[in-house]
């Protein structure tokens, strides 16, 4: 055998070998050894084959501006009074600005030193004269609304990642996408309501001191006692399950957040044999709840989580130990996703639900069995077509298209590369352009051989004239591929892939394949005639 | 087994009149169709909206499931069936929610108080909100033009600039046809199909590529005949491979189109129109643009 022959085979034979060791653990999962599965993954299935939840989520970064704007508020009211500065309200405005309100430009020039001094993150704008007040205006800083924003994209991506690694889900994907956009997967999700309401969650747990004194006619008609605010208690007829809503007035002030959380756990409680949170404060928080409930004796505390109170006990004593509970009428489940979200910790800001994909398993299941369906009959459609057309010459074209199928396959596994519907359909299509440099080539041999050459000198002409076209032809498809690729997302990707790697494996196979076993069946034989 | 002859000389050029008013009549059916219908009928991905498809155990109709739906204030939604069977349908509504009871809980809860519990499979749902489906238009845009120009580039390098402007005035030719096949027969254009496009032009470009290649040659070896007997004889050299490759291309698109179900239907649909409009354009547009060029710089030069 030639130098150049057995080494081309030994290459083939090693492509081909390495080719089936990666494609087993997809075929085989459950007979192979296990450093076999660790060397080689499983091709990847897109969530519209195996089912699943892809959700894009938007974090609403204006509102964690406008609630850093409100801390500050509060900070600025405390350092005001503690100066003795006169003044006669700070409110915010226009999301990110603050204004403090005072009676005369001496003060004014007060609270300037101060906002100088202790909140440089605000920058002072113009004063304006309105009715005998002074407005101070300032505004945060574009540096420092910039970082407000990226930290709490960062920190609800953290938060979410909390919940659902608690939530259970084998292999989540969860990725920041451009500025404020959450791309969360999840493979396998049986119960996509429950996993929306899981990750949709601001979770704010806030205790809040119930105002008795107010009138609950005339906080529903709109007139709330200055530092109130009206929410709705949330209540389950134990009987029937029926929800309703009571209003209830509190004061504005929250006296303790769930930040200062450090546990949260399903209880069961005896008496009503049903299932209640139970939360554990950290060392600040217990010390604060204790102080809170001292002072507060005899008084309703709300337990408001996401501004619906959930509910609102009497507190008969002093707390000290800092441990509480929340109750009411809470499903297993519900009390469940409670401590999971509790657990995890508050978003910074709320989100939403830009975009969400969710293909049932059994959808997926039919994709596959279709998608392989269409890939049988196409194949063998091309194959027959081959046949009869080219004859001998086509089997090799077969052979090279069945091992370009496999070497797809294979780098699937290798690359890690996901593969999704529109896959699918990539690699269908690829199986009919596949034989187009083989018919290329085989159209050239036969030009060659009604030139008169012999069949030895008609596959090598016909076989270097046709290289060019065929590189030519193969990498603008490959650079549509590409650009899909840079610009698509999700199945689009998926066809991109698909289509890039089949062009690639073709390539191989229809020129340096097919070649060797030409050359192989004209080792040492005197040919006179090609089948072709 | 021999489809064309060798030495088979059909006279392609000479019908390049028939065959652009044919181009051109195609075009303008397209145009037209998408003037009168407001513009390409965007899928959610692109439009935004809610859609979700629904299996019943027993076969039912479009009207019985929006009677149903009636309660729901949904907008107008648009209920047909999906699939062979007559009980698989697809819901598609305009609006599209932020909040946690999605819509398609609402959706299943609603439907079994009409066919039961048990009887509704929610199979698949898909909410694209408006912003997203703006990002997804202009996203697919931007990847069919750098596609383009990124053609237009390489074909310049490798042949000449008049060679990548018939290239690209096909590749448009393909694109536009189709996205004019979508409009005529009411198809939706989603995400996949920006990838079913962008597959047409990698197509389409490719048989063109392969008869300019042939041009390309023969000119070096006929340097004394006219150029137009040139294109004509060099797609004639290579119809037999045009005809072949298309065909196994169409047999496993047909295979696709047939059996790979309604997800990718559209998908299919798009190639196949695309594969065939793609054939017919490197014979009778890319290469007679080439002639029609070359003539307009003659008459420049002189």
């Amino acid at each position: 055998m030639s130098k150049s022959l057995k080494f081309r085979s030994v290459l083939v034979l090693l492509c081909l070998l390495l080719s089936v060791f990666a494609i087993a653990p997809t075929l085989l999962r459950n007979s192979l050894p296990q450093w076999w599965l660790d060397a080689f993954d499983p091709i990847h299935l897109g969530l519209d084959l195996q089912g699943g939840m892809h959700l894009v989520l938007g974090v609403d970064v204006d509102k964690a501006v406008e609630s850093r704007v409100d801390t500050i508020i509060d900070q600025v009211e405390a350092q005001l009074r503690e100066k003795d500065i006169v003044f006669k309200r700070v409110e915010r405005r226009q999301g990110d600005r603050l204004v403090v309100v005072v009676y005369d430009k001496a003060e004014g020039a007060k609270v300037d030193a101060l906002m100088a001094d202790e909140f440089p993150s605000m920058e002072g704008e113009t004063f304006t004269d309105s009715g005998g007040y002074i407005e101070k205006n300032y505004r945060l800083s574009d540096n420092e609304i910039e970082n407000i924003k990226d930290y709490a994209v960062r920190q609800a991506l953290e938060t979410l990642r909390n919940r659902v690694d608690q939530f259970g889900v084998s292999e989540p994907t969860l990725q920041r996408q451009s500025d404020n956009r959450i791309l969360i997967q999840l493979p396998g999700v049986e119960d996509p309501e429950r996993a929306i309401s899981l990750l949709g969650k601001t979770a704010r747990l806030e205790f809040k001191i119930v105002d008795e004194n107010a009138n609950i006619q005339d906080a529903l008609a709109g007139k709330l006692p200055p530092g109130t605010q009206l929410l709705y208690e949330r209540n389950v007829n134990r009987k029937t399950g029926a929800e309703s809503e009571t209003p209830l007035v509190v004061k504005d002030k929250t006296v303790l957040t769930g930040d200062l959380l450090a546990d949260a756990n399903v209880r069961i409680d005896t008496r009503f044999n049903e299932p209640y949170v139970a939360i554990e404060f950290n060392s600040v928080g217990a010390k604060r709840f204790d102080q809170i409930t001292a002072a507060n004796v005899g008084k309703r505390m709300a337990i408001v989580l996401d501004d619906t109170v959930y509910s609102a006990p009497v507190i008969r004593e002093r707390i000290s130990g800092g441990s509480a509970q929340i109750s009411g009428a809470f499903t297993s489940q519900e009390a469940t996703d409670l401590a999971i979200v509790l657990r995890a910790g508050s978003l910074p800001a709320p989100v939403k639900i830009l975009e969400n994909r969710t293909v049932g398993p059994s959808l997926g299941q039919d994709s596959i069995d279709r998608g392989i369906r269409s890939i049988w009959v196409g194949a063998v459609l091309v194959i027959l077509a081959m046949i009869i057309y080219y004859q001998m010459s086509g089997v090799v074209a077969v052979i090279a298209l069945s091992l370009n199928l496999v070497f797809i396959a294979a780098m699937l596994a290798m690359f890690g590369a996901t593969l999704t519907l529109p896959g699918l359909a990539g690699i269908v299509l690829t199986i009919g352009m596949a034989v187009d440099a083989n018919v290329l080539i085989f159209e050239r041999v036969r030009e060659e051989i009604r030139l008169g050459r012999a069949p030895k000198l008609a596959l090598d002409s016909g076989y270097s004239k046709a290289f060019l076209t065929i590189i030519d032809a193969n990498l603008t498809t490959l650079l549509a591929a590409l650009v899909l690729f840079q610009f698509g997302t999700g199945p689009v990707r998926g066809f991109a892939v698909t289509l890039s790697i089949g062009i690639i494996a073709s390539l191989f196979t229809a020129i340096f394949v097919s070649r060797l076993i030409f050359d192989f069946y004209l080792k040492g034989r005197d040919i006179k005639r090609l089948s072709i | 087994m021999q489809l064309i002859k060798p030495n088979t000389n059909i006279d392609f050029v000479g019908k390049r009149k028939l065959a652009f008013f044919v181009s051109i009549a195609l075009i303008l059916i397209g145009i037209v169709s998408l003037i009168v219908k407001g513009g390409p009928n965007y899928g959610i991905d692109f439009a935004g909206g809610t859609l979700v498809q629904v299996k019943f155990t027993e076969p039912t109709d479009a009207a019985t499931i929006k009677g149903a739906l009636k309660d729901l204030d949904l907008g107008n939604p648009v209920v047909q069936s999906f699939g062979e069977d007559q009980n698989e349908f697809l819901i598609r509504v305009e609006r599209t929610t932020g909040e946690l009871q999605g819509l398609s809980a609402q959706i299943q809860s609603t439907l079994e108080k009409t066919f039961k519990k048990g009887q509704v499979d929610i199979r698949r749902v898909e909410m694209v909100g408006p912003q997203v489906g703006k990002d997804l238009r202009s996203k697919g845009l931007k990847a069919i033009f750098y596609a383009m120009l990124g053609i237009l580039v390489y074909v310049s390098w490798r042949f000449e600039f008049r060679f990548a402007v018939g290239a690209i005035v096909a590749l448009m030719h393909d694109v536009i046809i189709t996205l004019g096949a979508f409009s005529v027969f009411n198809k939706e254009i989603d995400l996949p199909i920006i990838a079913a496009f962008l597959a047409i032009i990698g197509y389409s470009l490719n048989d063109t590529i392969i008869v300019y290649d042939r041009i390309r040659e023969n000119l070096g070896k006929h340097n004394k005949e006219d150029f137009s007997f040139i294109v004509n004889r060099s797609v004639n050299e290579t119809l037999s491979r045009t005809l072949l490759t298309s065909g196994t291309t169409l047999l496993v698109i047909l295979a696709l189109f047939i059996l790979g179900g309604g997800v990718i239907h559209n998908f299919a649909f798009a190639m196949l129109v695309g594969v065939v409009i793609g054939t017919y354009s490197s014979i009778f547009v890319a290469s007679p643009i080439l002639i029609l060029w070359q003539k307009k710089s003659k008459v420049r030069t002189s």
